[in-house]
């Protein structure tokens, strides 16, 4: 639909509040046309204050700098970016309809009315909500709220797409649907598109790249298996999937790993007989989550571990099992 | 005593009090329409007294008309923008104004009346205008437009759908005027009513404030009383009533349909 896409480029954007509060420090980064980004992280990370600062509705400490593909934007307030943004609480305003809704953008622009009713009935169908077109919004589900919002930010046909946090309102079935659509979506559109989650899964699942943020800083930067398999510190590892820590002295067979401190993520652990293994240790709970069995073991060093994988066999609480890591998959943070 | 015998004494109770509260209202009704008030209803019913009424102090009516209509305009134009601006603001000195534009209410009003001579009174064409009633109007009227509205914006995320406007390309008068205004209105519509009677029913500031030749309808309302013409009196308030009733319906169900919500 969309053939000409918008990088982004973000030069030293620090954003300090009118109270003094420090939101982020200064972010360098870059988004090519038609990447999805999604940016991750606790809350209070400032993650959405990025996302702010590039849609313009807040402004970037002196000194930093917004471009988009090569017009420096950062002056530009946000009715005039043409950004789509979609809002945590969606922001569907409650004296229209959800066909004056979406075509409000356009409606704005002062596109005629045949141009707008055509673009309006093009977003309903392709967001398969066309059997609401005059609902009005308190008439809505949470779900079929998400796609008018969706379809509002669209139709006007932005730049870029800001999504911030939309699926966080939904419960998880939901979310689950939405997300694939949201990626259909996106792809179809060939659209650059910058995603704000605080949830790892969702996460994994959108984006290109991930950009993972702690204390108004990037941590990483990469795409989500990078991020998972080569985390660039500590936080980045546990704050993406589960991650094992334990002392290789504390191991009965620790002569072949150099580190002193292993981690591993919950499935390179084997359960093995006792004569491969690298430890053993007690069973101290254990879930069976259908797809797969996630054990929580506690080993004889009192370190605890969580194992996971398609385990055939019960392993009743209490019982000893034989645990071998592969050892290929050890978490190596850079020093 | 048993349930039943509890709820009679209460219904008998409150009867008693709102009949306290009614009767003389309905007698001084009464007294409008009568021939004779000392005779009684047998001397017949009339509508001699409210002719003489709209006779003698029409144009109070009028007057009070056009000041409550112009002191709506004025509250609307001021009162609107003051509770957007209070509600963006926010924090302590949001608070602290919002405060201040209600101070008027709790000061007697003579009190504010006679500072508006002290102050005014030296200009001789503002003090013997109209104006000079309609500006005690708006100050003892303001807070109620501000804070009725402000407690509908408070209610609604309006920044944040101030923001999608924004992000849809709409700059600030088309997202005040589509977005804004429409989703207060409410408020605006109970601010309206509640000034537009407060404004008609004003006395206190009024009393002070008025001139021979700008009399409102309250005005007019205690001259006729004091000039014991107890009949004219009664059918004055019998008008004053059939003008503030609707109004006060329309409130009373305005408030229902909020409730509702």
């Amino acid at each position: 639909m969309q053939k000409e896409t918008t990088s982004i480029s973000l030069k030293s954007c620090g954003k300090t509040f009118k109270d003094g509060t420090r939101a982020l420090e200064e972010i360098n980064l870059d988004i090519s046309g038609g990447e999805t980004v999604v940016l991750l992280g606790p809350s209070g990370c400032g993650k959405t204050t990025l996302l702010r600062i590039i849609a313009g509705l807040e402004e970037p400490d002196k000194g930093g700098q917004i471009i988009f593909n090569n017009e420096d934007v950062s002056k530009l307030q946000i009715e005039k970016r043409n950004v789509g943004m979609v809002f945590q609480s969606y922001a569907l305003f409650p004296n229209m309809n959800v066909k004056e809704n979406i075509g409000y953008g356009l409606k704005v622009r002062k596109l005629d009315k045949v141009q707008i009713d055509k673009r309006v009935s093009e977003m309903l169908n392709m967001m398969h909500i066309t059997d609401l077109s005059f609902r009005n919004i308190d008439q809505l589900s949470g779900g079929q709220r998400q796609r008018v919002a969706l379809a509002r930010a669209i139709a006007v046909r932005p730049r870029v797409l800001l999504l911030d946090e939309p699926l966080t309102a939904l419960d998880a079935i939901l979310r689950d649907r939405l997300r694939v659509e949201i990626d259909i979506l996106l792809r179809s559109l060939g659209i650059t598109a910058i995603y704000v989650t605080h949830d790892q899964s969702e996460a994994m699942a959108l984006g290109d790249r991930i950009v993972v943020m702690s204390d108004g800083q990037i941590s990483q930067v990469g795409t989500p298996r990078n991020v998972y398999f080569n985390p660039a510190n500590e936080f980045v590892a546990d704050f993406i999937g589960t991650v094992n820590r334990i002392h290789a002295n504390n191991l009965e067979n620790f002569n072949s790993f150099k580190e002193k401190e292993l981690l591993f993520r919950p499935d390179d652990i084997d359960i093995v007989e006792k004569k491969n293994c690298h430890f053993t240790g007690k069973v101290k709970a254990s879930f069976f989550l259908g797809e797969k069995t996630r054990l929580i073991v506690n080993l004889n060093s009192k370190e605890e571990i969580t194992v996971e994988g398609k385990f055939k066999d019960e392993y009743k609480i209490g019982s000893e099992i034989a645990l071998r890591i592969n050892t290929d998959a050890l978490i190596k943070l850079p020093k | 005593m048993n349930k039943k015998q509890i709820f009679i004494f209460q219904l008998v109770f409150t009867l008693l009090v709102c009949s306290f509260l009614i009767i003389p209202v309905f007698l001084s009704v009464l007294a409008g329409i009568t021939q004779n008030f000392f005779v009684g209803i047998k001397s017949g019913f009339t509508i001699r007294w409210i002719v003489e009424v709209l006779d003698l102090y029409s144009e109070t009516i009028y007057l009070s008309l056009i000041i409550a209509i112009t002191c709506l305009f004025v509250t609307l134009i001021m009162g609107i923008p003051a509770a957007y601006v209070l509600a963006r603001i926010g924090g302590r000195i949001s608070r602290f104004i919002e405060e201040t534009i209600v101070l008027p209410v709790a000061v007697p009003g003579l009190a504010i009346a006679l500072a508006l001579i002290i102050i005014y009174g030296g200009y001789r064409d503002f003090r013997s205008s109209w104006y000079f009633i309609l500006v005690g109007h708006v100050l003892f009227t303001l807070p109620f437009m501000v804070r009725s509205v402000l407690a509908v914006l408070s209610s609604t995320n309006f920044k944040e759908l101030e923001e999608g406007a924004a992000s849809l390309g709409a700059p600030f008068w088309t997202r005040f005027s589509t977005i804004v205004l429409p989703n207060i209105k409410p408020g605006i519509l109970a601010g309206s009513l509640m000034v537009f009677t407060l404004s008609i029913g004003e006395f206190n500031l009024t009393w002070m404030l008025h001139t021979p030749i700008t009399k409102t309808l309250p005005v007019g309302l205690a001259d006729s009383y004091a000039s014991m013409r107890l009949e004219v009196a009664s059918a004055y308030t019998l008008i004053f009533f059939i003008m503030i009733i609707p109004l006060l319906l329309c409130m009373q169900y305005l408030s229902k349909d909020k409730n509702k919500n």
